[in-house]
């Protein structure tokens, strides 16, 4: 019999070639997936600086002021980013403030009350409200939505809302069915199903003993939800909420269609406005230089506030979720 | 202690003063052992012993895990594995390991096999089939397989997937196999067709085996090892250790009253 | 016990859960309005010219979408082929090498952002650094926007997916002496790959129906043209300036292309789906 030692000596000779290959290849593969996972941070970091560069002549003008500007005149080349900024708050305040009760009902349906089978479907389709192209969005909105709500909608506000002191003025002036409303109701559909999946998959965390405990001393569902589900996932909640707050300040396609596209700023939310996006959509094909310049800082100014909101949601998700000992 | 055989046993791998830790957690405590060449060594005690992790010491794949580290000597054939410096590939190569669950490649039976082959070794198409053939007849394995070499590993049932698991691990040709706890998942047919495996692997490979089945111990080992919290309690031939064990721990153990 | 407490609660509970569903319900019927108004005016738009023709001048009649489908078609499939294996390998990158990596921690928590970043701002980036440098709009610059969309998807799908790989399986991998690459690409991604397929085919159907960066990078082009480093005619930017012009013909042209990229995009997501529950069952 031979001598395993000696035997696989022998063998360990050949192979000794084939691990020094490994070796190399390893580290090659290290290196190559390394490079290739860093794409995203120089991509983000190339965004930041290319934004800046491009958008330098338009800080130097007008400065920190830029902000708070309300001129936006091509021909004079007096820009200030405060109408756009106004517009893009406003749709997304209103999207959330409709879109967060909304998501927390389905989310609720959809973890507590609805049959098992058909949680699957319901889930599925909610999620495929998610993938439906935000530019489908906007010519619903435009084509469809507006029309109706100029009709109903809007005169409904009018006389209900319109008439009550100190925010009547939000629903006055003409009714044509675009504006900052009608983007913000259009731009709350749109980023309804992601609050709502964020919603559901943090409720889905809580673990069964507490739910069972509290329906076992006789809560009901809705008291079960509000003082058991809620406080234990509000930090995700909010996380799911911010992440909504994210898309809907940087969507650009469905709120281009029904914003109404004016330079003016109003006091109505009928009346049409404009956002960051929005005004890059509509302006950029014309624009050049100076007026270039503007638009990237609008650009700039939106990956920042939308940076932000986004890194303060994940935060928030992770935060849950470790607190609760799963890990993304 | 190998000489308690009573004849020259040859060590295959000799394991000095072994800590070992899980972050701060020290889960082996300065164990020492032989394991002998061409034998059949036995792991046993009660869950969290400490069994499993020795055996993932022999080959290092604790390395694979930030925070787990050894102390100590394990001397393979008189070469210190725990070296910073030894190649782990080729030390896996040349100790191979069979889990507690079956683990079949996401790859036809053939390739299953032909995996682990191709990594150090360039075989033609005809010698590799002859050696996928040798691994499968030497795990019994041949007969229920060879019209289906195609086919996903996946569509074994159990038993035929751990004794795929243990002829892709054979078809290396390591001088170790270590087996950990390999018939915990598998029914009572299968767990003799691989208690018999393990019998006929011996006379070519030096094989270490964990199980929880101390009956399985006293079937297939000729020495074996009761640990306990992470101390190696009593080492030495099967039917002593069985028979006339020299500590009132063991005994304990191995009577039942404790465990 | 107080009946009245115990009424008031119940009452409470029963209007909580009316809301929920009515919101349910308002979800659902909002998506199937959006489709069926989709149907409707898409259906008419359908025929064989949009395939055939090129997109019409202002004021000609009839016309098709072919520039366009071929340009989405050129542009999708590039960034597809480009963000596939970039986002795998990355993805397994994240996995494998994560936990020991303070550079993966930061990666992964910036993917998550990019992958709800506003996109229109990534058209901007590609703007910067490729078209304003060359001085002209082209496909390879749409391209280029629609993979830096599509790499965080797949990315992080991959890395959620090898994460789902039992540890036994790598183990068993690396216990025959296989080197890393080796383990990672023949093994736990082999394991893993009805997910990878999931990740690719969500980042496929992402990227079909962003319009935004386009209008920074490939614009459009009236005429038919395969050459990316030209303009590039692009369903969603051609949906985009037909739905908003005085032309019947051109939103016609605009309903039948969105029907087209929405049907696309349903089906991607459903298809993703059914290999993702293939995983599951696995």
């Amino acid at each position: 019999m031979n001598s395993p030692s000696a035997d696989s000596g022998m063998r360990d000779q050949k192979r000794l070639a084939t691990v020094r290959k490994q070796r190399i290849q390893d580290f090659l593969f290290h290196k190559l997936t390394l490079s290739f996972s860093l794409i995203v941070l120089v991509a983000l970091i190339g965004i930041l600086v290319s934004l800046a560069m491009v958008s330098w002549p338009a800080f130097k003008k007008f400065g920190i002021e830029f902000l708070w500007r309300v001129e936006w005149d091509i021909i004079n080349e007096e820009f200030g980013a405060a109408i756009a900024i106004f517009g893009t708050l406003a749709s997304a305040t209103i999207a959330i403030l409709i879109a967060v009760p909304l998501s927390f009902g389905i989310a609720l349906f959809l973890t507590e009350t609805c049959p098992l089978w058909l949680r699957r479907p319901l889930g599925t389709a909610i999620e495929l409200l998610a993938a439906v192209p935000s530019i489908i969005y906007g010519m619903f909105g435009l084509f469809v939505f507006a029309p109706l709500f100029a009709e109903y909608g809007q005169p409904a506000l009018q006389s209900t809302l319109g008439q009550m002191p100190i925010i009547a003025p939000l629903f006055g002036g003409a009714m044509n069915g675009i504006g900052i409303l009608a983007a913000g109701l259009i731009l709350a559909f749109m980023i309804l199903p992601f609050i709502a999946a964020v919603m559901r998959d943090v409720f889905e965390i809580v673990p069964p003993i507490l739910r069972e405990s509290a329906y076992g001393v006789g809560c009901t569902t809705w008291e079960v939800v509000r003082h058991i589900v809620l406080p234990y996932t509000q930090q995700g909640v909010i996380g799911g909420i911010m992440l909504g707050l994210g898309r809907a300040l940087g969507e650009t396609m469905a709120v281009t269609f029904v914003i109404g596209n004016s330079q003016r700023l109003s006091a109505s939310l009928f009346s049409p406005g404009s956002s960051i996006a929005s005004t890059l959509a509509n302006e950029f094909g014309e624009a050049a230089d100076f007026h270039l310049a503007t638009l990237f800082a609008l650009g700039l100014l939106l990956f920042v506030i939308t940076f932000v909101v986004l890194a303060f949601a994940k935060l928030l998700i992770i935060r849950t979720e470790r607190a609760k000992g799963l890990k993304t | 202690m190998s000489e308690a055989a009573g004849q020259a046993l040859k060590t295959a791998i000799q394991i000095r003063n072994l800590n070992f830790y899980y972050g701060k957690f020290l889960a082996l405590k300065d164990n020492n052992l032989d394991i002998v060449e061409h034998k059949v060594t036995a792991f046993i005690g009660p869950s969290g012993c400490g069994k499993s992790t020795l055996l993932r010491t022999l080959n290092r794949m604790y390395s694979l895990y930030p925070g787990q580290r050894a102390e100590g000597e394990i001397n393979f054939y008189g070469q210190n594995i725990l070296d910073p410096k030894q190649d782990l590939n080729l030390l896996r190569a040349r100790i191979g390991m069979v889990f507690q669950k079956p683990t079949p490649f996401p790859m036809s039976i053939y390739d299953n096999i032909a995996f682990g082959v191709r990594l150090y070794e360039n075989l033609s198409r005809g010698e590799m089939d002859e050696r996928v053939e040798w691994a499968l007849t030497k795990t019994a394995l041949w007969n229920e397989a060879k019209d289906k070499l195609n086919q996903s590993g996946l569509a074994l049932s159990g038993g035929q997937q751990q004794r795929l698991c243990i002829a892709r691990s054979v078809a290396v040709k390591p001088s170790v196999i270590l087996l950990d706890e390999p018939t915990s998942a598998l029914d009572p047919i299968s767990t003799a067709k691989i208690e018999e495996l393990v019998h006929e692997l011996k006379s070519e490979y030096t094989v270490a085996i964990v199980t929880h089945n101390m009956q399985q111990a006293a079937r297939v080992s000729d020495f074996t090892a009761y640990m306990y919290l992470g101390e190696m309690v009593e080492y030495g031939p099967t039917d002593q250790l069985f028979i006339k064990p020299k500590k009132q721990e063991t005994e304990d153990y191995i009577t039942g009253r404790f465990g | 016990m107080n009946q009245n407490l115990y009424n008031r609660r119940l009452w409470k509970n029963r209007i909580g859960i009316a809301l929920s569903m009515t919101a349910m319900a308002l979800g659902l019927f909002v998506l199937l309005w959006i489709l069926s108004v989709l149907f409707i005016n898409g259906i008419k738009a359908i025929d064989w010219n949009m395939f055939t023709q090129s997109t019409p001048a202002p004021g000609s009649e009839g016309g098709g979408l072919a520039n366009a489908i071929v340009g989405s078609l050129m542009m999708v499939g590039l960034a597809t082929l480009v963000s596939t294996p970039v986002g795998i390998l990355a993805g397994v990158y994240l996995a494998e090498f994560g936990d020991r990596s303070r550079i993966a921690e930061i990666t992964r928590f910036m993917t998550d952002i990019m992958l709800s970043a506003p996109s229109i701002v990534l058209g901007l980036f590609i703007y910067a650094i490729l078209v304003y440098q060359v001085k002209h709009f082209s496909g390879w610059a749409g391209s280029l926007a629609l993979s830096l969309i599509a790499i965080p998807v797949v990315l992080r799908t991959t890395e959620n997916m090898l994460r789902l790989v039992p540890g036994n399986l790598r183990e068993a991998a690396y216990a025959l002496g296989a080197p890393q690459w080796k383990v990672s690409i023949m093994v736990t991604l082999r394991a893993a790959k009805a997910g990878v397929v999931t990740g690719v085919l969500l980042a496929l159907a992402r990227i079909s129906g962003e319009t935004a960066p386009l209008l920074f990078t490939a614009l459009n082009n009236q005429f038919f043209s395969l050459d990316m480093n030209k303009p590039m005619s692009n369903l969603p930017v051609v949906i985009f300036q037909f739905a908003m012009s005085p032309y019947d013909n051109w939103v016609r042209l605009a309903w039948g292309g969105a029907l087209l990229i929405t049907v696309t995009v349903l089906i991607l997501n459903i298809l993703a789906r059914v290999f993702f529950r293939e995983k599951i069952s696995h």
